[in-house]
């Protein structure tokens, strides 16, 4: 047995036998040839030819990975057009009269050479498309268009580094996965493997490449990122049982999907995802979460060098409400500070800064920022299902300013003829002891709470969570934060308000059934684990 | 000639997706429409170009459309700025 590492980049256990892929020999002559008029025509064809067979391979990946993976076709589509690289062939055939494959190559040297040197990874990755498109050109100038069909048998498919597009063109019912000695894990050959549910580990190395031949058995661990080549008995038991427990859950989460969140004796509840970013929205949709139980909106602002505008904002906002279409969302007012800071916020260094100025103290001492961004959310409010909710809440007063800050700005926002959502609801974070003790006053001035566990935590248990030597200290399980939780869960109900948990407990699924019982209206959890707490729910009987 | 200046809001500023789209808008017109970062300006119809200016989360553009349609062409790279980036 020899064991290989490289980086895995979709979790999955594949076992069977390696077919190496070989590239063409793609060892480009320079030839002299006073006809240049003949070899422009000729790279004319070729492109020509190359973008129907790109038209083709995006159709495939539509269908087999969807728009925005198939995109990385559309846009090698239109590098082939770009003016840039087109004048770089011909001006070489024309001034070096060479032939057209020899001055392909050059120009495919030159801007991937351009990409390799910039200083962003991401961009570095970019000149293996480049590479790619002008292999295709060079392959229809010199007729050895592969069709990328393997063998009858499913493979494990061994190369020096994959472009996108023979990924892409490979039989997905003939790959049982992908290892490459080379390749980024930004690269798009990675995040296509990941989007057709490949396991697939790169970057194992050329040693790799140079001992294993065709046929060859052997078990990825994309993990782990573990490849072993002829594995013994002991290692196949092993990998054979977490192959077969890995499928049965992804089997289970699948049938899962579009089920409801209910137990064995008919209680719903709803299960909400967390998200950070516009980006993780796929995410939620993926997982089936039934909504947005919290948006952070600090991400605009982490992301700027300066205020966000409205109307970047507005932007953001609209666009998570409508992919959403009519699910609820519920953003979080900026919650800066603390953890979080931001330069051009200009706040002082503090000693204290957990109990510090941040999050609606901000807001409300400096109602600018706050009325900013209560404008946008506000014009947002009309393309879905919104909901608006405050930080760090300690007091009856702060709740009052808040929503009266909310009645301002709607109310302006109509005398400028700006249409609102009259269903928008609006509440607060308990993520402090004292928004717990007094939640039968807040109740009745908000429609929701949402329990922040992770700072309910530290304030309550007086547990810095940034300092892992007082970890132990740090019971997320305390009885004292499940009486405040299951206090403010009585007083939500008592006074007309529904109450979700949007802190990382809410997933902790040993404590599912307790959450049920107190009467909670809603989980929010990473869109990952949606369906990890469906299940639970699910097998929950709470007559027993 | 109508210009514009944007600061990038977009996590990955513009990769190769969001290059392609912007390419592939600016291309809807006939104004000649360039993207400055650094002193460094290109074309925003040349993909390659565009995408090798490397613009990052965090970097101020100015955007500058010339031509018979300017205003059209500002105002449509303007709003998908806004709405992507």
């Amino acid at each position: 047995m020899t064991k290989y590492t490289g980086k895995g980049v979709y979790g999955a256990v594949a076992m069977g036998k390696i077919s190496v892929f070989k590239k063409q020999d793609t060892a480009i002559k320079r030839i002299h040839t006073e006809d240049s008029e003949e070899e422009k025509k000729r790279v004319a064809e070729a492109k020509q030819a190359a973008t129907e067979q790109l038209q083709s391979i995006y159709d495939k990946a539509l269908r087999e990975v969807g728009e925005t993976n198939a995109q990385i076709f559309e846009i090698h589509m239109m590098m082939l057009e770009d003016d840039d690289y087109n004048e770089s062939i011909e001006n070489i055939i024309d001034s070096q009269k060479v032939n057209a494959e020899y001055a392909v190559a050059v120009t495919a040297d030159n801007f991937a050479e351009m990409f390799a040197s910039m200083d962003d990874p991401y961009m570095q990755a970019r000149a293996a498309d480049v590479k790619d498109i002008s292999n295709r050109i060079i392959a229809n100038l010199t007729g050895n268009v592969s069709d990328g069909s393997a063998g009858d048998d499913k493979m494990i498919v061994c190369a020096d580094d994959l472009a996108p597009s023979e990924t892409i063109s490979l039989d997905k019912d003939k790959v049982l996965a992908f290892v490459t000695a080379h390749g980024s894990s930004n690269s798009h050959t990675a995040i296509l493997a990941r989007n057709m549910n490949i396991p697939a580990v790169i970057g194992v190395g050329s040693k790799f490449l140079s001992e294993i031949k065709d046929g060859d058995f052997a078990i990825v661990d994309g993990f782990t990122g573990e490849i072993f080549v002829d594995p013994d008995e002991k290692t196949t038991a092993e990998l054979t049982a977490k192959q077969k427990a890995d499928e049965e859950k992804k089997r289970l989460l699948q049938t899962l999907k579009g089920k409801e969140n209910v137990t064995k004796d008919g209680k719903k509840i709803n299960i909400y995802a967390n998200i950070g970013s516009v980006d993780n929205i796929g995410a939620v949709l993926l997982n089936d979460a039934g909504g947005i139980g919290l948006f952070r909106s600090e991400f605009l602002y982490l992301e700027n060098s300066d205020f966000p505008t409205e109307e970047q904002q507005f932007h953001a906002y609209k666009r998570v409400l409508e992919s959403m279409a009519g699910k609820k969302v519920i953003i979080r007012t900026l919650d800066i500070g603390a953890d979080k800071q931001v330069d051009y916020f200009g706040l002082k260094k503090e000693e204290n800064p957990a109990l510090g100025y941040r999050a609606i103290r901000i807001c409300l001492t400096r109602p600018e920022i706050f009325k900013t961004q209560l404008r946008a959310l506000f014009r947002a409010s009309v393309y879905g299902n919104l909901g608006i909710m405050f930080p760090m809440i300690t007091s009856v007063s702060e709740v009052e300013k808040a929503l009266a800050m909310c009645g301002e700005v709607k109310a302006e926002l109509k005398e400028q003829g700006i249409t609102v959502s009259d269903s928008v609801e609006l509440g607060i974070m308990i993520e402090t002891p004292a928004a717990a003790i007094i939640s039968d006053k807040l109740a009745k001035l908000v429609d929701f709470f949402s329990v922040g566990t992770n700072d309910l935590t530290q304030y309550t248990l007086a547990c810095d969570r940034q300092n892992p030597d007082i970890e132990q200290f740090c019971d997320t399980h305390h009885e004292a934060i499940l009486r405040l939780i299951e206090m403010s869960a009585e007083n939500a109900h008592k006074n007309g308000a529904w109450i979700g948990i949007c802190g990382e407990l809410a997933a902790d699924t040993t404590l599912t059934e307790t959450f049920l019982r107190m009467g909670i209206d809603e989980l929010s959890v990473s869109p990952t684990f949606v369906l990890k707490v469906r299940d639970a729910v699910r097998n929950i009987d709470l007559s027993k | 000639m109508k210009t514009f200046s944007y600061t990038i809001t977009d996590e990955v500023g513009i990769h190769a997706r969001p290059a392609g789209l912007l390419a592939k808008k600016a291309k809807e017109f006939e104004s000649v429409c360039t993207i400055e970062k650094g002193g460094k300006s290109v074309n925003i119809t040349k993909l390659m170009a565009l995408m090798g200016l490397g613009v990052k989360q965090g970097d101020t553009v100015t955007v500058t459309c010339e031509g018979a349609d300017e205003d059209k062409a500002s105002e449509a790279l303007k709003a998908f700025f806004e709405e992507t980036l």
